[in-house]
Parts: structure tokens; C-alpha cells; sequence
């Protein structure tokens, strides 16, 4: 095969090469950074995705080389290929930025404010693309679209109301496993995240919806309102799994593994894995291995000093020589009082991370 | 050696007169200050029947809210005790169970919910933190006690009364009448 062609493009004044049909997008990922526009729907593992949410879009300021004039109209980065010589504006076009606050505008317009409650609040592609593009209020006075409840098994919990449309889950379920039982129904306000008849999803690598999902549309069940993600800390571990690779981020508290997903990179989307696959894990690894034993554990997961993930992680932390044994010949401080013994919450008998479901009152009664 | 302030003054070793060994000129002088004071503005108040107003932000004893149906607001989203600098707010979280939309407001409650007051430094970041309006600092102090364990305050504790069941304690409560 000869060589491929090597394209150059520029994007905001920053020249990159890369070869013939990449994206736009893609080429901004490869110089990193800021540059990089943001992208809800589209994930580069997964085949098709893109083009739906439009957070994406740049303003191209040259075509090409041989065709210099700029494009008309801002392009959804994910779906626009390179020319040779283009130069595109991200974060130095005042038109793309703009545009994109309206596109924030408009994916929040039927988004519930529900963080306080929402899972996957504090690792939210929505929460942090509306924190840095969004504006503080909202400008829409209807009610927000609401659903029936609809029941996806005992492993994944949907929430409709806090969808975007991003059909990410969707494909994942096409090109993951072996039949797609999800998909959207109806159509315009009305389309939704469901099964055809009430049925639970329950194929084998059907997990991966979870980590895809950009919203807290699907969350692990058996996760759910168990802890917050930032008190929780992750650590990378793998164990030897038949099924998958088997390498996944557990997210602990102590020694409890309250959830296992897969590895994220910097821009959210799974993991490669050393020999270049993507790092899918497989439902028996995901929902079903919440003991430490299970796992061997590589270490604890680089997070970004930023993210509200890595608060109350005390790294490099220097504890002082304790004096006072050396100085009470040997004796031990008397402790006034064990918090433990007084203190309700983190009780030893209720091992939250190994319930299947969310806690409940019951979980919490005297009797149970 | 240099002093270190301009006020330091050397001892004096020199034994002590007749008139300054017996004391009385000494004592009679400490108690005309005494009786001095008599005559001054007291700078003290009796404690627990007369009290200071507070300050209008004033931050005392944490104080769990209740809608005006008399649900618990708070979620358990846990933004408190991540705002917490002394790291003192702990809970557990459970999901409202059919026939419970009554108590908790929204779909997540807090089943339970701790403040450890030895730990709290009463800086108010909770308050400012908290999405849900569901904790404020009253106008009271937390009450001193002699054991240790006294002060892990659990939502019993910290709970406000129901407005709809108690609307006297939570009239008193709110500081209303």
C-alpha cells in the first residue's frame, strides 16, 4: 500500500499533520488540550457515532489550499473531514463559541436539574460542558418533558428525563453485542431510551452503555446512591476474565468496591488496552465482582487535579513522628473515644456495596 | 544583652522595708481598685436569663429543613461534607420507597445524616453549598456537655420539627414566637 497522504491542517494557529479522512475533531484530539471541541455524542470507538449534538462545531476560516474561501456555515467537527491547508477556528472564534453556548442552551432545556441526586454528577459530560460554555440560568418557561418509568433490568437504571438523545448507547449495543434489545422509540419530544416491550437488558457486554452514556441517563444500578463519585477513590486493577479483558477502575472506599467501570482516557471514552483494542469489560466483571479478592489491584488512578474526583485525596501526605509513646515510656494514648462506637453511618453490619440495589429503608431499619 | 522591648525594666533585688513587709499599705491599695470597680459598667451579662442578641450572621448549631408539606429536603448529594474544610459531615444515602413520598421530597433521601460538632468549625460552607436548602446555621450555640460522645449529632438531632404535625416546635424552632 503506499504511503498515505499526509494532510496539513491548521486549528487556531496551531498546524498539525494527519492523514487523509480524519475528522476535524479527531485532528484537534491529536494536538490536545483546549483545542479539542467538546463532543456529547461522539465517541471515537464507537462506528457512526457523532453528528447529533452539534457541540462540536468550528468555524472553518480557509477550505483548502486549492479552494481557500471558508466554509459558510460553523461544521460539526466530528462529521467534517480534512483538507489539505484548512484552518479551522475552535477557541479563538468567537462564532463557534457562541453557537455553542446555544447548543448548551437547547441540551439543557429538557435536562432536569437533578444533580443533587444524579449519579453520575461529578464525572458529567453535560455537567462540565454547561460549567464551562453554559450560562448560569435558563431563559425556558414550559414544563420539561417527563416519561412513564421504564423498567431496564436489575443491573442498568434508566432515567429518561435526563437523556440527551445522543444514541451512544445505542450503537454500543449494536457493534458490542450480539443483539440490540434497546433502541428509540417514537420520535421529535417524544423520542425515548426504551425496550419495545418492558424487557431488561441483560446481554453480555450490554454494561458498556453505562460508560458511554455522557448524561446520567443509564447508571449502574448497583450503584446507585450508594456513595458519591468523589468520595469514592478509583483504582486501576484487572483480573482475569474469560470474556473480556478483564482491565477496569474499581471505585473504592476503604477496602468496600462500591463500583467497577472501565478505564477512561482524557477525553472520557474507554481505555485502549496494550494490544490496541478498545477496553470494553463484560457484565461479570462490571456488576458482579465487588470484593477486593476478586481483583488485582495495579495502584491508584492518575485523576486530574481539577476534577472534583481527586478532593480528599491526600497524595504525599507526610504524617508526623506520633511523640507520645517515646515519651509515656511505651504507654498507649488513651483514647476518649472511638467514633465508631457512637457514630451511625458506616456501620459494620451494613455493607452497602455489596446490596444489589439501592439502599432503602429498609436496608436502614433496626430490625433488618 | 539588648532588651527586646523599650518597656522591659530590671528587677529590683533590694530587701524589702519595714512598711512593705507587713503588706497592709499593698493590700489597701489592691482594695481600692476593687472597690473602684463598683462604680463602673459591668462588662459581663447573667448567662442564661439575660442574653446577647446575635449578630445577623451569626452561625450556630446546623438546623436539617423541611419543606412546607413537612418532607426532609436534603438528597444526601453530599455536597456539604465535600465543602466541609474540617471534614465533620458524614451520611448514607437510600432511595424513597413507595407509600414514603410523604417524608422525603425527592427520590434520594439521607437516611442518615452526622455532624460531628467537635470537629465542625462553624464556618458556614455547608450552608452555601447545599443545592436543596436543606441546611442552615441557627441562632444557637451547640450545648456543652461532658462527654465526648454527646456530640456526634445525628439527623434526630438535627432535624428541624414538621411544620404540618408540630407547628408549635417548629414555630419555636424557627424562633417566631
Amino acid at each position: 500500500m503506499a504511503e498515505q497522504q499526509l494532510f496539513k491542517v491548521t486549528i487556531d494557529n496551531i498546524t498539525v499533520e494527519v492523514p487523509a479522512g480524519t475528522t476535524i475533531l479527531n485532528a484537534a484530539r491529536k494536538i490536545g488540550g483546549e483545542v479539542a471541541p467538546p463532543a456529547m455524542c461522539y465517541y471515537s470507538k464507537l462506528k457512526d457515532s457523532g453528528g447529533k449534538c452539534r457541540t462540536c462545531l468550528v468555524e472553518v476560516s480557509k477550505g483548502s489550499e486549492k479552494d481557500p474561501r471558508p466554509m459558510p456555515k460553523l461544521v460539526a467537527s466530528c462529521r467534517t473531514t480534512v483538507m489539505d491547508g484548512m484552518e479551522v477556528k475552535n477557541i479563538t472564534s468567537e462564532k463557534a463559541l457562541d453557537a455553542r453556548k446555544g447548543v448548551v442552551e437547547f441540551l439543557l432545556i429538557n435536562h432536569p436539574l437533578d444533580c443533587p441526586i444524579c449519579d453520575q454528577a461529578g464525572e458529567c459530560d453535560l455537567q462540565n460542558l454547561s460549567y464551562e460554555h453554559g450560562n448560569e440560568g435558563t431563559r425556558y418557561e414550559f414544563q420539561r418533558r417527563t416519561f412513564e418509568k421504564h423498567s431496564l433490568g436489575p443491573y442498568i437504571q434508566l432515567h429518561m428525563t435526563r437523556c440527551i438523545l445522543c444514541f451512544r448507547c445505542v450503537y454500543t449495543a449494536d457493534q458490542l453485542t450480539n443483539k440490540r434489545e434497546h433502541g428509540i422509540l417514537d420520535r421529535g419530544d417524544h423520542s425515548e431510551i426504551a425496550t419495545y416491550i418492558e424487557k431488561s437488558l441483560e446481554n453480555d457486554f450490554i454494561g458498556n452503555v453505562i460508560d458511554v452514556c455522557p448524561v446520567g441517563a443509564l447508571t449502574d444500578r448497583t450503584f446507585r446512591f450508594k456513595n458519591r463519585v468523589w468520595f469514592t477513590k478509583p483504582v486501576d486493577a484487572h483480573r482475569d476474565c474469560p470474556t473480556c479483558s478483564g482491565r477496569a477502575q474499581l471505585w473504592m472506599r476503604g477496602d468496600e468496591v462500591f463500583r467497577v467501570t472501565a478505564r477512561k482516557d482524557e477525553w472520557g471514552e474507554v481505555m485502549d488496552t496494550p494490544d490496541g483494542k478498545p477496553g470494553w469489560i463484560c457484565n461479570t466483571c462490571r456488576f458482579e465482582k465487588k470484593n477486593t479478592s476478586d481483583w488485582v489491584i495495579e495502584g491508584p488512578t492518575k485523576v486530574d487535579r481539577h476534577s472534583v474526583i481527586s478532593q480528599g485525596h491526600y497524595i504525599g501526605m507526610k504524617v508526623p513522628n506520633e511523640t507520645f509513646q517515646p515519651l509515656m515510656k511505651g504507654r498507649e494514648p488513651k483514647l476518649m473515644m472511638d467514633i465508631h462506637d457512637v457514630s451511625e453511618v458506616n456501620k459494620t453490619n451494613i455493607d452497602l456495596s455489596l446490596i444489589e440495589g439501592p439502599a432503602t429503608s429498609e436496608t436502614f431499619s433496626p430490625d433488618a | 544583652m539588648q532588651a527586646l522591648t523599650t518597656r522591659a525594666k530590671q528587677v529590683q533585688r533590694k530587701p524589702l522595708s519595714w512598711v512593705e513587709r507587713i503588706y497592709l499599705w499593698n493590700i489597701f491599695k489592691g482594695m481600692l481598685i476593687t472597690f473602684s470597680h463598683i462604680f463602673k459598667k459591668q462588662p459581663t451579662i447573667h448567662y442564661p436569663e439575660q442574653k446577647r442578641t446575635f449578630s445577623p450572621v451569626f452561625r450556630g448549631l446546623h438546623v436539617l429543613n423541611r419543606d412546607e408539606e413537612g418532607r426532609e429536603r436534603c438528597t444526601a448529594c453530599g455536597l456539604c461534607a465535600v465543602a466541609c474544610p474540617a471534614e465533620a459531615i458524614t451520611m448514607e444515602a437510600a432511595e424513597r420507597m413507595q407509600g414514603e413520598e410523604h417524608l422525603y421530597r425527592e427520590e434520594k433521601y439521607a437516611a442518615k445524616y452526622e455532624i460531628n460538632m467537635l470537629r465542625c468549625i462553624f464556618c458556614g460552607l455547608c450552608e452555601e453549598a447545599c443545592p436543596k436548602d436543606a441546611i442552615y446555621l441557627s441562632e444557637t450555640f451547640t450545648p456543652s456537655d461532658f462527654t465526648r460522645e454527646s456530640f456526634i449529632y445525628g439527623k434526630e438531632n438535627l432535624l428541624i420539627p414538621d411544620p404540618v404535625k408540630q407547628p408549635e416546635a417548629f414555630a419555636k424552632a424557627r424562633g417566631l414566637n
